[in-house]
């Protein structure tokens, strides 16, 4: 056992743990944190697959904006975390037991039993690549050539959220006053401004 | 020299637990989509293992456009969230039944 391997059980351990904290701990604030602890890791083990694009997106993306914008929005939130833990006991065994099933399942198919699912010989062995390669230059070329079009549909499906996040929390309130710059501009001067004729004063 | 199927199984008991925390935090729908952004990073480690051990890039383009999708799902569904808790001050999946006929 390596120093590689030392560090995959590691962050993969410390990924599984706090995974579980995501789901188990009582504060939806502590699950936040432990989904922010969960997507270091994960970067972490990205990082030792030669992902480093991709690691240090997870880690800005995610940690810095929509881990963000959810511990933003547990804490706008009045949650009430006593009624909110109702049947956690109660649907605990089923939801352990079809977890660990799943796990069995899944491990059967791709673990290391079968030597001959996911074994380098059906593969092809992981190249080692230079000192000078640059994963980003790699996925930028591939990014903006052969998958240009998607990119550019990965931006509008972007915009679309923004639009639909604002849109969806703007909110008029009725007593309010609004300024409506449209109708400010298109004021005349015969709207609002009548000229009276009337006859001077005469001091007597 | 760590094999592929550690990752996948690492990516299967994640898959695994997210799947176990929608069935035990049902009622709670922060913690759901949660569990939901869990998922997603699950199939990530998938797609990151398979593109360095087949040698082929483009998993790794998948996995930039799964972030890109998952980041606008958490945006509407977050934004879903604080219009629903400010018309019914509850987030509350029980609760949430107004559309039953």
């Amino acid at each position: 056992m390596n120093l590689t391997d030392l560090i995959f059980i590691f962050f993969a351990g410390l990924l599984v743990l706090s995974a579980l904290g995501v789901i188990g701990s009582r504060n939806p604030v502590h699950s936040v944190l432990f989904l922010v602890l969960c997507f270091f890791n994960c970067s972490a083990l990205w990082l030792l697959l030669e992902a480093e694009f991709l690691a240090i997106t997870l880690v800005l993306v995610y940690v810095g904006a929509v881990m963000v914008l959810f511990l933003f929005v547990v804490m706008m939130l009045d949650i009430n975390i006593a009624k909110m833990r109702q049947g956690f006991v109660r649907y605990l065994p089923i939801g352990a037991l079809i977890a660990l099933v799943m796990v069995a399942q899944m491990i059967w198919v791709v673990g290391p039993f079968d030597q001959h699912a996911f074994d380098s010989a059906h593969l092809g062995q992981a190249v080692v690549h230079a000192a000078d390669y640059s994963n980003t230059k790699a996925l930028g070329r591939v990014i903006y050539t052969d998958y240009v079009f998607p990119f550019e549909i990965a931006a509008v499906i972007l915009l679309v959220a923004i639009v639909a996040a604002i849109s969806l929390t703007m909110r008029h309130r009725e007593k309010t006053k609004y300024q409506t710059p449209g109708k400010q501009v298109q004021v005349r001067k015969q709207d609002r401004l009548r000229i009276v004729k009337m006859d001077a004063e005469v001091s007597e | 020299m760590i094999s592929l199927s550690a990752y996948l199984s690492v990516g299967a008991v994640l898959f695994a637990i997210s799947v176990g925390g929608i069935f035990l935090n049902r009622k709670n729908v922060v913690v759901l989509l949660m569990c939901i952004e869990l998922m997603l990073l699950s199939a990530n480690i998938n797609f990151v293992a398979f593109s360095h051990y087949m040698n082929d890039i483009s998993g790794q383009v998948f996995v930039f456009f799964i972030l890109t999708v998952a980041a606008a799902e958490a945006a509407i569904g977050l934004a879903i969230l604080v219009t629903l808790f400010r018309n019914r001050r509850t987030i509350d999946v029980d609760q949430l039944d107004s559309m039953k006929g």
